[in-house]
């Protein structure tokens, strides 16, 4: 400490301010998700640019042929690119994994507030709910929705929300409950601080870790649940597909010398879902100015 | 002596516990209490952990509701108070918070902890940031760490944070809710004489809770020892230290080291046997009856009242003795 009280800066103590970029620059595994994630998306949603034949290109005669250089993750059944179809297939599983885990944490996290903070008789009625929404099974729920629905993506997304919001409600209420008892909260209490700033100005901003974990581990389960879908044949119909969609068309070729069809789907999931939870990692160590490394 | 600007009369405090199975208890954390801080003086308050000190001091900057009772701030009753009168009510009394680990928001650097109270009260527009690096200088930290977070400073320089925010709304009243328990002995001392300089400097007056009676007698000018939710015994403070009344308060202060090794050999010490009662069942009668060695059959059926022995010395005893006696 610098005892004469000069505003000098002393060597080596930088200023923390744009802390969280800083936090986030460092975290090797996070910045690495988010390249692929970033490149990922770019690739699906800028397929008609980036993916080397046309979508939908059938080649009848060619059938599924096994990767070459023409075509890099080879042909499926129809004689398609099967990297085209894939990085079309992308641009559904990515908005619906990337939706489906904000709609959830925002709304899950609103919920959670309330329950935690709000007082007993309201948080016992949200949690209540809550209990209602966790014990009922999300696969007959999202089965039954989508046959009664419809199979639009907007309802599968709003189905997957439905269940996923529960889980984050929950943690944040939980987290709340600790919070509230901390002594900044009195602290701004006896200040003269209303409960919107409190809730806005502290427990927000250290709720942000969770929030972000919420957010990476929901990408991930809703791609991983939209596939379970599609594998049982609830998920998006033909012409429309995702990644999930073509794992259950493929699903036949287990063993066969065709297996590709079904491992290329697959490692987009698993890099997706990985990418994105160092990303949810990152974001979390980030927001925590504890961490140095 | 100075007009009272913190009154706190006949405060009751029970919170009810919510049992799954048998009968509904009630703790009685605080039972009929009465205090007063006045302007740039301290009033100690000490005993023992659980003894309803910290709810005390709850109640006394409108953190809990109390079960009955009032606390005057500035004559104005605090409990009454709504919106525009309470927020300035608010600007008049601040607390220090015991645990310098949770004091602070993790999450918002040393200068956004401080300019949040500036905010809150539309305090110095023009010139916050300025107004930070006044404050810290004057708590005794490094103006130009106000960029930093709260976890890279050690507990007595977060404990001046803590000290800090609430200075920067210019309060009258601080209650310090055992402002250095959690302090190394050697960083104590520093704290203590910035808030002596602070007292002196802004006309302060103190609430000090504490468990630590050598530093309550340093910076006192009164005292009231708590046993079990009722004060035992008050006054001011080399009245009560040198000729303690109350066999509680006798026995707390023997128990305080002398640092000369002969005498400390020599010393006499008064030990309590048993443990505290349960808060949900306290004794009738005398609430420390069970562990006292001058207990009779009238201490058992009758509360005893607080009355004045000599001077603005009051005791709850039956049997008031001082120890020579």
């Amino acid at each position: 400490m610098n005892p004469t009280g000069t505003a000098a800066p002393v060597p080596g103590n930088k200023p923390s301010g744009r802390g969280f970029l800083r936090r986030f620059r460092r975290h090797r595994f996070a910045m690495a998700g988010l390249a692929i994630v970033l490149v990922l998306a770019f690739c699906c949603y800028f397929a008609n640019i980036v993916a080397p034949f046309a979508q939908n290109d059938q080649h009848l005669l060619l059938g599924a042929t096994p990767p070459s250089w023409r075509h890099l993750l080879g042909t499926d059944q129809l004689g398609r690119d099967y990297l085209t179809e894939i990085l079309y297939a992308g641009r559904l599983s990515l908005t619906i994994g990337l939706s489906v885990a904000v709609l959830s944490t925002v709304v899950g996290t609103v919920l959670g507030v309330i329950a935690g903070y709000a007082g007993r008789w309201i948080g016992e009625v949200v949690m209540r709910i809550t209990d209602l929404f966790l014990v009922v099974p999300p696969l007959a729920v999202l089965a039954v929705a989508l046959q009664g629905l419809g199979r639009s993506y907007l309802i599968i997304v709003l189905v997957l929300a439905g269940i996923g919001w529960t889980v984050i409600a929950r943690v944040v209420r939980g987290e709340v409950l600790a919070l509230r008892e901390r002594a900044y909260v009195d602290a701004a209490l006896v200040l003269g601080a209303s409960h919107l700033r409190i809730v806005l100005r502290h427990l927000l901003p250290n709720l942000a870790g969770v929030a972000a974990v919420s957010v990476s581990v929901n990408v991930a389960t809703s791609i991983i649940l939209e596939s379970t879908l599609s594998f049982l044949g609830f998920g998006v119909r033909p012409p429309q597909s995702s990644w999930g969609n073509m794992l259950s068309q493929a699903s036949g070729y287990v063993g066969t010398p065709q297996g590709y069809l079904l491992y290329f789907p697959g490692l987009a999931i698993l890099i997706t879902v990985l990418a994105v939870s160092f990303v949810g990692d990152g974001l979390r160590d980030a927001f925590d100015p504890r961490r140095k490394q | 002596m100075t007009a009272p600007v913190l009154d706190i009369r006949d405060l009751v405090k029970e919170f009810p516990l919510r049992g799954k199975a048998g009968p509904k208890q009630t703790v009685h954390a605080v039972s009929g209490i009465d205090l007063t801080v006045r302007r740039g003086q301290t009033l100690g308050l000490v005993g023992e952990s659980g003894c309803g000190k910290s709810t005390l001091a709850r109640c006394a900057v409108r953190l809990t509701e109390p079960s009955s009772g009032t606390v005057e701030l500035g004559g104005a009753d605090l409990f009454a108070m709504k919106g525009r009168a309470l927020r300035a009510a608010r600007r008049q009394l601040q607390m220090v918070f015991q645990d310098p680990f949770t004091t602070l928001d993790p999450t918002m650097t040393i200068g956004g902890i401080l300019r949040e109270p500036l905010e809150i009260h539309g305090m110095h527009r023009r010139r916050r940031d300025e107004y930070v690096r006044e404050l810290l200088d004057r708590v005794g930290l490094d103006p130009g760490h106000a960029h930093r977070y709260p976890h890279e400073f050690s507990g007595g320089q977060r404990q001046r944070v803590g000290l800090a925010r609430a200075l920067a709304v210019e309060p009258s009243v601080l209650v310090l809710d055992e402002p250095l328990s959690a302090l190394d002995i050697s960083v104590q001392s520093g704290v203590l004489n910035l808030l002596e300089d602070l007292q002196e400097e802004f006309d302060l007056g103190y609430l000090l809770i504490a468990h630590d009676l050598s530093v309550v007698r340093h910076t006192s000018t009164e005292v009231a020892v708590m046993y079990l939710g009722r004060i035992v015994e008050r006054g001011p403070v080399d009245a009560v230290y040198d000729g303690a009344l109350h066999p509680y308060t006798q026995a707390l202060l023997s128990a305080v080291p002398v640092p000369d090794p002969r005498a400390e050999r020599r010393r006499e010490r008064i030990v309590l046997t048993g443990d505290v009662p349960q808060a949900t069942d306290p004794p009738s009668g005398c609430r420390f009856r069970t562990r006292c060695r001058l207990a009779t059959e009238i201490c058992a059926s009758t509360v005893p009242e607080l009355v004045e022995h000599d001077s603005g010395h009051r005791v709850a005893c039956h049997h008031p003795r001082t120890i020579s006696s």
